[in-house]
């Protein structure tokens, strides 16, 4: 690495109020790599994220470009300046055909305006370099998460970016979308593109990437390069300290059967779903995105209407398509998007926390605020949630303690059905362990766990039994013993029926 | 096997866009079908109501609402709305029927020009206080909306200007006709082509459509948002100062209460119209089919001698429905959407699993 690096932060620092986001971080991109940043959440990437592109300025520290210092008074500059970003939610414009989308603000003009075939020409062009087939002329809304990224790619392109941000571009994607999405990063970066990569997923790095360079707490640890270090050793940079096992199940002794779902159908979403889950146990749900899984569990609890099929709960069957009932019944579910679902972002802590439960929490017809804080903070310390204060909305936290906010929201009601959709999804390794300890914790405590799980390390290291699905249907129940990955994954694409 | 999964969701593409396209057709269509109706019905019940007067007047009452949706519109595809135009209007017909009265010497284009002047400045406070003071559209022109109308009063003082005092030349503006069709009509005519072609076909008027589909996004493109915004009611107000000149000059009498309450005829014309209140889609012809057909609804009732008091409660039942018209068909296309995504075959590929997604 001799040459000079496309873009540089040099002892860059970043503070929110009293917080300090980032501190004297440094991180030098040069062309044809891909960088991993690497950090727990709450490291300060996303600021880091946000200074390279121009939205925030930094405190203190230098921005290089080629280089030369340069100031990014807002993100047109950063864009001026060749650098694209990749949000893990991409940012389009739902009501605009993909090629405006592709081209805001820089339309293809002739005398009479916007020269629409110009513009749609050029589209055109750019997915054939991407490789990629999409329409120029149809809206973006309703493409996938993963199709939309692409269109974010070739406005990238269409900039003549030099330096490309990824922030968490897999989170939502499907192996071969994942596949797909590395194709286009590997012809970027041969084409001389500078890439900056961020992922939760330790794997993804070391596939895809060069150098990582860690962040903890804000603070800068190391760069190296992915050739010289393991995943352990990078975990070890991101956490500070050496992590227990991470998938702590305990054994326990299955008890009754809690709940028991019997050839639940909904049309053209999921067919003929039938399983047990004992108290005590944990059961995974696997199987590849958009195989209905969660789909499932939205019915089970009560969320959408299912066509056929019952759901019995302590041996007593659940009226359809009633979350209310599903509650009394002891169910209680933690949805996949804690933002949008899970929680209300710009309520406090405390409130989140109380939602669930308000009637536990009632004095006559009124909510008694101090039974709400004490049963939010008797949670907080049980699930050593990290805040300032309770009355602080849940928006200021981080992913990880966002998520520990809905289970204590459920928690706290007592379930003895308790359902996760992907429970640790985009949080930090520390916090997923903790997750997995509260989760095995309950089961030994005889609630039946249900988790929806798309990361196969958790399902294994979790899970009691594994029900594979693909394409609507259970298609295998494996054991503890029989699951491996290579049998998940088998029943997951169909390749075998159980 | 990547070729054939987006070769299918291309297809699924093709096939959501079409129904939008249709959909999107539909909006405007719908509107000239129900004014159709509403002539042909109107016209068999009582055959005056398709005269020469009686579709002069429909045009000439329809004009500067339709002039007021057309600006609206502006506002409210960048996720914004105005609710002060009523009084932006009511000060500037005071503003240039006392210039006019008080001093005849003055040239006509000197007041109308003056008058959208004072209609833009109305249109920089509120876009000031919404783009760069962030107060929420909906707050900021409610304020305004009383405050312009308070700078009225006090500017009037319970004064009126009649029609006597007004040269002959300005209110011939507000009957004169071109080859039969009232001038007003024809100015709100030309503004709806120029700003339409603006909306579609400039840069800028794309990137109002984006700042209300998606404000964050906005920003993250590098579009100004807040100059857009702020352009978008300066424009709004300046339009709105348009009509004030032309209410003066079709009224002829004016005082400080003009065009009071017309704000919420000229959202409802914008929303029937098939603009999206929450900003991003629709199009300045919709907004101003919408407002000539309220105007016609309410002549037609006023021709089949329907109570003026029912004609309110149909006005706003027809609103109703247009709203729910416009939820239907939004739930409508992304059903289909969703349907069209389920299951693509051959979407997932076995010899992939790098994970169990």
């Amino acid at each position: 690495m001799d040459q000079t690096p496309v873009l540089s932060l040099s002892q860059v620092s970043k503070a929110f109020g009293a917080v300090r986001a980032v501190r004297e971080v440094s991180l030098d991109l040069h062309p044809g790599e891909v960088h991993a940043l690497a950090g727990e959440n709450g490291a300060g990437k996303s600021t880091i994220v946000k200074i390279l592109s121009g939205v925030h300025r930094p405190d203190s520290g230098r921005i290089l470009l080629d280089g030369e210092p340069v100031e990014f008074a807002g993100p047109a500059d950063a864009q001026q300046a060749g650098v694209a970003v990749i949000y893990q939610e991409p940012t389009l414009f739902p009501d605009l055909s993909v090629m405006e989308n592709i081209f805001m603000g820089r339309q293809p003009r002739s005398r009479f305006g916007i020269d629409r075939r110009a513009m749609r020409a050029a589209a055109a062009e750019l997915f054939t370099r991407l490789g990629v087939r999409l329409d120029p002329d149809q809206p973006a809304r309703g493409l996938s998460i993963a199709d939309q990224q692409l269109v974010e790619i070739a406005k990238a392109l269409s900039r003549q970016a030099r330096v490309l941000i990824m922030d968490e571009p897999t989170a939502a994607l499907s192996g071969n979308e994942v596949a797909r999405l590395f194709g286009v990063a590997t012809t970027l970066r041969e084409q001389g593109c500078a890439l900056l990569f961020i992922s939760h997923r330790l794997e993804e790095m070391f596939e895809l990437c060069t150098r990582v360079t860690t962040l903890r707490d804000g603070a800068y640890v190391a760069t190296d390069l992915i050739a010289d270090i393991t995943p352990d050793d990078l975990v070890r940079r991101m956490v500070g300290r050496e992590l227990d096992a991470l998938f702590p199940k305990q054994e326990t002794d299955a008890g009754e059967v809690a709940l028991k779902v019997g050839r639940l159908t909904r049309e053209g979403v999921f067919t003929d779903v039938s399983f047990e889950v004992r108290r005590g146990e944990i059961v995974a749900l696997a199987g590849l995105v958009g195989a209905g899984r969660s789909e499932v569990a939205r019915a089970i609890f009560g969320i959408d209407r299912w066509d056929a099929g019952s759901v019995e709960v302590a041996g007593r069957r659940l009226r359809p398509a009633s979350p209310t009932a599903a509650m009394a019944a002891g169910l209680a579910l933690v949805p996949e998007d804690r933002r949008q679902q899970g929680l209300v972002m710009d309520l406090s802590i405390e409130r989140n926390i109380g939602l669930a439960g308000l009637a536990a929490v009632r004095r006559g017809p009124l909510v008694s605020r101090a039974a709400e804080r004490k049963r939010a903070a008797d949670w907080a310390v049980r699930l050593r949630l990290k805040y300032a204060r309770l009355a602080d909305p849940v928006n200021v936290l981080s992913g990880g303690n966002q998520q520990k906010v809905v289970l204590a929201k459920w928690l706290a009601r007592g379930p003895s059905v308790l359902i996760v959709d992907e429970p640790t999804r985009g949080i930090d390794v520390g916090t997923k362990a903790e997750v997995h300890r509260l989760l095995s914790e309950l089961a030994a405590s005889g609630v039946a766990v249900l988790m929806i799980s798309s990361e196969l390390p958790e399902v294994l290291g979790m899970a009691d039994r594994v029900l594979v699905m693909h394409e609507g249907r259970l298609v295998a129940e494996l054991s503890r013993a029989e699951a491996t990955e290579e049998s998940v994954m088998a029943a997951a694409t169909g390749r075998r029926a159980a | 096997m990547t070729a054939t999964a987006t070769a299918g969701e291309t297809v699924r593409g093709r096939g959501g866009r079409r129904l939008v396209d249709r959909v999107a057709r539909v909006r405007e269509l719908g509107i000239v079908v129900a004014l159709a109706v509403l002539f042909g019905v109107t016209g068999a019940v009582n055959p005056s109501f398709l005269s020469y007067a009686s579709l002069r007047d429909i045009l000439l009452n329809s004009a500067i609402i339709a002039l007021l949706a057309v600006g609206q519109t502006l506002v409210v595809i960048t996720r914004n709305v105005d609710l002060s135009v009523s009084s932006v209007v009511g000060l500037a017909a005071f503003g240039g029927a006392l210039v006019l009265a008080d001093n005849p010497g003055v040239p006509i284009p000197v007041v109308i020009a003056g008058c959208v002047l004072l209609g833009a400045v109305c249109g920089a406070v509120n876009g000031l206080l919404v783009g760069a003071a962030k107060v929420p559209a909906l707050v900021a022109t409610l304020g305004t909306l009383y405050a312009f109308r308070g700078i009225d009063y006090a500017w009037a003082g319970g004064r009126q200007v009649n029609a006597a005092d007004m040269p002959e030349g300005f209110l011939a503006l507000g009957t004169s006709a071109v080859l039969g069709v009232p001038l007003l009509a024809l100015v709100a005519l030309v503004v709806l082509l120029v700003v339409g072609w603006m909306l579609r076909n400039l840069r800028s008027g794309r990137e109002l459509y984006a700042i209300g589909s998606n404000p964050e996004a906005a920003v993250l493109a590098g579009i100004r948002v807040r100059r857009r915004i702020v352009a978008a009611f300066v424009a709004n107000g300046a339009l709105a100062g348009l009509a004030g000149v032309m209410w003066a000059a079709r009224f002829g009498t004016v005082d400080a209460t003009v065009a009071t309450g017309k704000e919420l005829d000229v959202i409802a014309a914008v929303v029937v119209g098939g603009v999206a209140i929450f900003g991003g889609s629709g199009t300045v012809y919709g907004a101003a089919l919408g407002a000539l057909l309220l105007s016609s609804i309410t002549s037609a009732l006023a021709v089949l001698r329907v109570d003026a008091l029912a004609q309110m409660a149909i006005n706003g039942a027809l609103l109703i429905a247009a709203i729910a018209l416009d939820r239907v068909l939004a739930l409508r296309v992304a059903a289909a959407l969703r349907r069209a995504k389920e299951r693509p075959p051959n979407r997932i590929t076995p010899s992939d699993h790098s994970e169990a997604r």
